[in-house]
This record gives C-alpha cells, sequence and structure tokens, in this order.
C-alpha cells in the first residue's frame, strides 16, 4: 500500500504575504490564530513577521515553537483549500461489489445506487446489515469479512485517499446519536457551516432551521439549546443538518421510525439534495417511500426487491392509518380519553 | 501479502498509541490487533500506565502478550521515555512483528511520540469540541488521530470535531474508529503495518520536549509555602 502519509510540498511564499492580503484569501486563519490566543492583527505586515513577534513562552502553551507554527499554518491552508476544491459531492453513482454472506458462499448480486435515490436495507436483526453500512463506509476492497467491494464511480479509490479519512463517503444518523455540545441551535448551525467552509452562512442557517421545524412539528426558537432538544426535534435538526451542510453524499439512516418526525417529508428532503439514501428500516410506509428494498440474509444480499407501482398506490392508504394513528397519539399527548368507532380507521377520510 | 514485513536485521515496527484517559486507546488496539492478527502478525503490547490499572488483562484475554509499567508517583511521560528502549528489545526477543506501546496522556501536555516511530492519537467526541485545541504535542505532532465515540453524537459534531483535529494537524490521517463494535479499525490497521521498523532507539529523539519538571515536590515535598518550593517553579501573574 506503500507510503500512507504522504507529504506533500508547502507553499512557503504564503509567509511572504501581506497579512490583510492573506486573511482576505484564507478567511479560516482567522481562526487558526485566535485558537491559539495570537491576535491577527497586531500590526505586523508579513505572516512570517506575525509569527516572528511571537515569544516562545506563549507558543510553549501549545506545544509549539517558531518553526513548526509556520509549517502548521501553511499545512493547514493547504489542507483548507484541498477541502474547499474538492467536490466529492459530487458522484455519479456508488458500485458494491458483491462478496460473500457468513458461510463464504458467493451472495445473490451486488447492487449500483444512484444519488437521488433512497434505498431501504432490510433483514431480520444479525442478519449483517451493520457489515453492509460499514464496508460502504470504508470503501471495501475486498478486505473486510463481507469480501465486498465499494467503488465510488466504479473506480478503486487509491490507498493514499482512502486511509488518509479524508473521503468521508457517509454521514449517518441513528436514534443512538445525541447532542453534545453546549450551544444554542444557531450558534451550533454557525460552527459547522463555518467548518465546511461555505459562503452565505446566514442564509444556510435559516434554512437548515426552517426544515428542522417542519419536520419535527413542534416549533423551537434558535436560542434553544441543542442538548435541550426533545427527541424528535433532535432528530430533524439532524436531518436537516444532513441534507444542507454535510459534504457527504450517501446518508445511511438507522431507526427514525419512532423519532416523532415526520419520516416520509424527512427522506423526501434528503433526496432533493441528491444525496444516496440508505435506510434500515422496517416501516411499511417508509419501505414504501423507497424505490428499492436490499433484502440481507446471513451476511449476504440476497434479494434486491423493487418496490412496485401497485405498492406505490397502497401507500396513499398506509399514510392516511399513519395520519389517523397521529391523531390518536395526539389525544394520548394532551390527556383525552382514546374512545373511537372502529370506523375511524377504515372509512375514508 | 505481508511481503513488506520481512526484515533482515533483528528490529520490530513500533506504534506509540497515546490519548486522554478513557478516550478508548485500549479498545482501538484490541480491534486493530485483532485485523492484523488475522493476516499473520506476532504482536506485542507494553501498556503504561500511572496507578494500577486492569487494561493488561483485556490484552490478555485477546491473547496478546502484554508489559505492564506502572509510573507510580513519576510523570508517566518521563517514566515512558526512560523504559520504550527496554521494551523495543523485549519486543525483539520476543520475534514481534509489531510493538505497540499504549500510554495516557494525563495533562493534555504529553508528549510521548518519537522521530521516526508511528504516532498515533485516540480522543473521544465526548470530551468536548474544543478539546483538538486543548490538546498540545500528542496531538499535533500524531501521525495518525483517531476518532472514537461517534456512534453517539450527531454526525455535524464529528464533522466539526473532525475539522478542528485538522486544525490543529493539518498532516495527519484521521479516522473514526467506533471502539464497540471495530468498524473503522480496518483502516487504522492498514496504517499500523506500514509503521517503519526499529532496531534500537538509542540516539533517536522525541518529536517534542516532554513537560518540564524539576522541583522540590518532585521529590516528595507535600508543604504548601514559598519556602517550600525549590527549583523549577512557575508562578501565575494576577497583575
Amino acid at each position: 500500500m506503500g507510503n500512507v502519509n504522504k507529504k506533500s510540498a508547502l507553499n512557503t511564499d504564503l509567509l511572504n504575504l501581506r497579512l490583510d492580503t492573506l486573511m482576505e484569501k484564507y478567511p479560516y486563519l482567522k481562526d487558526f490564530f485566535s485558537a491559539l490566543g495570537i491576535d491577527p492583527w497586531p500590526g505586523k505586515k508579513t505572516l512570517a513577521m506575525l509569527i516572528d513577534s511571537l515569544s516562545l513562552n506563549h507558543l510553549s502553551q501549545f506545544g509549539l515553537d517558531h518553526e513548526s507554527l509556520s509549517t502548521q499554518a501553511l499545512e493547514f491552508i493547504a489542507k483548507m483549500e484541498q477541502c474547499r476544491h474538492k467536490t466529492h459531492g459530487s458522484m455519479d453513482r456508488l458500485v458494491i461489489g458483491a462478496g460473500c454472506d457468513k458461510n463464504g458462499c458467493p451472495e445473490a448480486m451486488g447492487i449500483t445506487l444512484f444519488p437521488g435515490e433512497v434505498v431501504s436495507v432490510v433483514g431480520p436483526t444479525g442478519s449483517g446489515k451493520s457489515q453492509l453500512l460499514s464496508d460502504i463506509e470504508c470503501l471495501a476492497q475486498g478486505d473486510t469479512p463481507s469480501g465486498r467491494n465499494v467503488l465510488p464511480d466504479g473506480r478503486t479509490l487509491d490507498a493514499t485517499s482512502r486511509f488518509s479519512g479524508e473521503f468521508r463517503l457517509v454521514a449517518q444518523l441513528s436514534q443512538n446519536m445525541n447532542f453534545v455540545m453546549d450551544l444554542t441551535v444557531e450558534a451550533f448551525l454557525q460552527m459547522h457551516a463555518e467548518s465546511r467552509l461555505i459562503d452565505n452562512i446566514p442564509e444556510k442557517i435559516k434554512q437548515i432551521y426552517q426544515s428542522a421545524v417542519m419536520l419535527a412539528g413542534e416549533p423551537f426558537s434558535l436560542d434553544t439549546a441543542i442538548t435541550s432538544l426533545s427527541g424528535g426535534q433532535s432528530r430533524a435538526l439532524m436531518i436537516a443538518d444532513v441534507a444542507y451542510l454535510s459534504a457527504s453524499p450517501v446518508v445511511l439512516i438507522d431507526e427514525i421510525e419512532n423519532a416523532g418526525i415526520d419520516r416520509v417529508k424527512a427522506v423526501s428532503l434528503l433526496l432533493n439534495k441528491e444525496k444516496i439514501v440508505l435506510i434500515a428500516t422496517h416501516d411499511p410506509l417508509l419501505a414504501l417511500s423507497c424505490d428499492r428494498r436490499i433484502v440481507i440474509k446471513n451476511g449476504g444480499i440476497a434479494d434486491v426487491v423493487k418496490t412496485l407501482a401497485t405498492e406505490k398506490k397502497s401507500a396513499a392508504c398506509l399514510a392516511d392509518l399513519d395520519k389517523k394513528l397521529g391523531l390518536l397519539r395526539e389525544r394520548v399527548r394532551t390527556g383525552k380519553h382514546l374512545i373511537f368507532d372502529q370506523n375511524f380507521f377504515f372509512d375514508h377520510p | 501479502m505481508n511481503r513488506i514485513l520481512k526484515k533482515s536485521d533483528p528490529s520490530t515496527r513500533l506504534v506509540t498509541v497515546a490519548g486522554p484517559p478513557s478516550s478508548g486507546k485500549t479498545s482501538l488496539i484490541l480491534h486493530t490487533a485483532a485485523v492484523l492478527l488475522e493476516q499473520g502478525l506476532r504482536i506485542g503490547i507494553v501498556k503504561f500506565d500511572c496507578l494500577t490499572g486492569d487494561d493488561h488483562k483485556r490484552y490478555e484475554r485477546a491473547g496478546l502478550p502484554v508489559k505492564k509499567g506502572l509510573a507510580g508517583g513519576l510523570c508517566p511521560d518521563h517514566f515512558f521515555i526512560a523504559n520504550i528502549e527496554a521494551c523495543v528489545q523485549w519486543g525483539i526477543s520476543q520475534g514481534f512483528d509489531l510493538l505497540i506501546s499504549e500510554s495516557a496522556g494525563l495533562c493534555n501536555r504529553c508528549s510521548p511520540h518519537i522521530k521516526g516511530v508511528l504516532a498515533v492519537c485516540v480522543i473521544d467526541h465526548l470530551s468536548g469540541v474544543h478539546t483538538p485545541r486543548k490538546i498540545g504535542p500528542m496531538l499535533k505532532n500524531a501521525d495518525l488521530v483517531v476518532l472514537t465515540k461517534g456512534d453517539i453524537v450527531s454526525q455535524a459534531e464529528r464533522e466539526v470535531f473532525a475539522f478542528r483535529v485538522r486544525q490543529a494537524n493539518a498532516k495527519a490521517a484521521v479516522l473514526p474508529v467506533n471502539g464497540l463494535t471495530g468498524q473503522g479499525a480496518l483502516l487504522a490497521a492498514g496504517h499500523f503495518k506500514t509503521a517503519p521498523a526499529v532496531a534500537s532507539l538509542n540516539g533517536r529523539r522525541l518529536r517534542f520536549t516532554m513537560p518540564a519538571a524539576l522541583c522540590s515536590y518532585c521529590l516528595g515535598e507535600t508543604k504548601i509555602g514559598p519556602d517550600s518550593q525549590i527549583g523549577n517553579v512557575k508562578t501565575m501573574d494576577f497583575t
């Protein structure tokens, strides 16, 4: 596999550029320096002069000296520019080449997934759904227990990109995930947007917030602390955030059926963003909103079931039932009795 | 497949794994070693601890030969560097292809990484988004940064965390590994097995100076007051 950590040449000319030019071109430098307790505007002309003006005592607090700070600043700029220009959001297809099941027998088939497509993954507990998702995450090259090959755009990713962890193909959402940062919704979205180096951050924050409230059903404000959001609100915010801010072209969703959000709307929000969406679910309504269903048995893909047109038609009926159940849920929530006519479920609205 | 691991002089590949307490170092090593054992490597572990710990038993249960070093009252980093050469010689005498040393970074100023030796830093997502900024040389000089416990925080927080890590160390590989399921360990193993082989560490250099100490308290002083603090003492500025 060769050298996993390949060093790239650094552009040392940047050290002699004027600071104001530099800050305008690489605005994230401000954050880089403030993280090190360094004022980026001390009236110095160039980056080299700024670094030279710092005391060794100050730098040693951060485990740095002048030389390592210069190197680190240049490496940081190089890495950020690489991230900014990388377009790994655009992938035409994801090929999953067939491997083996748990007994080493070849699995029935592989599958090719396309952006803007939602596919569910079904199978009993322990059947190997997680292995499939894990294969996708690590871009398996016949070296995982399943022996599958995961090929973005049908090509093998080179070892350097694969092992550097830069190519994060998959964004994951599951019922077990929580917010742990002590921030308001707005500050949190701001922080995430900044780390993505995108333009027009206020607009993005507004979009995400509005989508999240729409999915959650119960409103919350931008000033709410993310840790005090309800389960449904958290899930809604996570989904909206992944839709608008995650760079990963594939989204894996695990168990959102009980999250108390509008799950069909959630899926369509992700689809509009040209993502490949994989959902591990046994919820009939959610399954019918998918185009295909990957059936896992004994660690292997046993079948890929296409959602039939007749199935899609019954989705309307299921949605109706779901809405009625929602009404009952609301009665429970508000402390009312659940006395209703049996025909409630079978009559048309 | 393991041709790259053939070597002529008696030597062993060495990896130093460091990270804050309870960040998942042992779990990472266990899962990574499991991948490499499967590929036929002989692996030994050295576990550095301060006070008594039971982690070496987890290694024993996994069938991995392990040596335990307890720093006791000494700075764990200083204890580590004074003993690592002996560990390498032990590893060579045992015929290991790969020796993994695990040491806890207790003060965030720890700096156990050695030039020419694969340096791994483990941090967990739960430790807070400011942590990558607080951890010093242990993170900044690492070749590989492993992020653990990502399965219980949101995708957005994982992305912000990875960004902050890259801000502190842009050249390292950054990989998420789930310490419970081992997801991600395969890629970590790819790094571990390409670690440079060493025959001896004598004459090698640390990547960064270790935390300094040489004062009366190092030597067992317990009394507080200016008369008792002698040596390398730093005082806070309240002006």
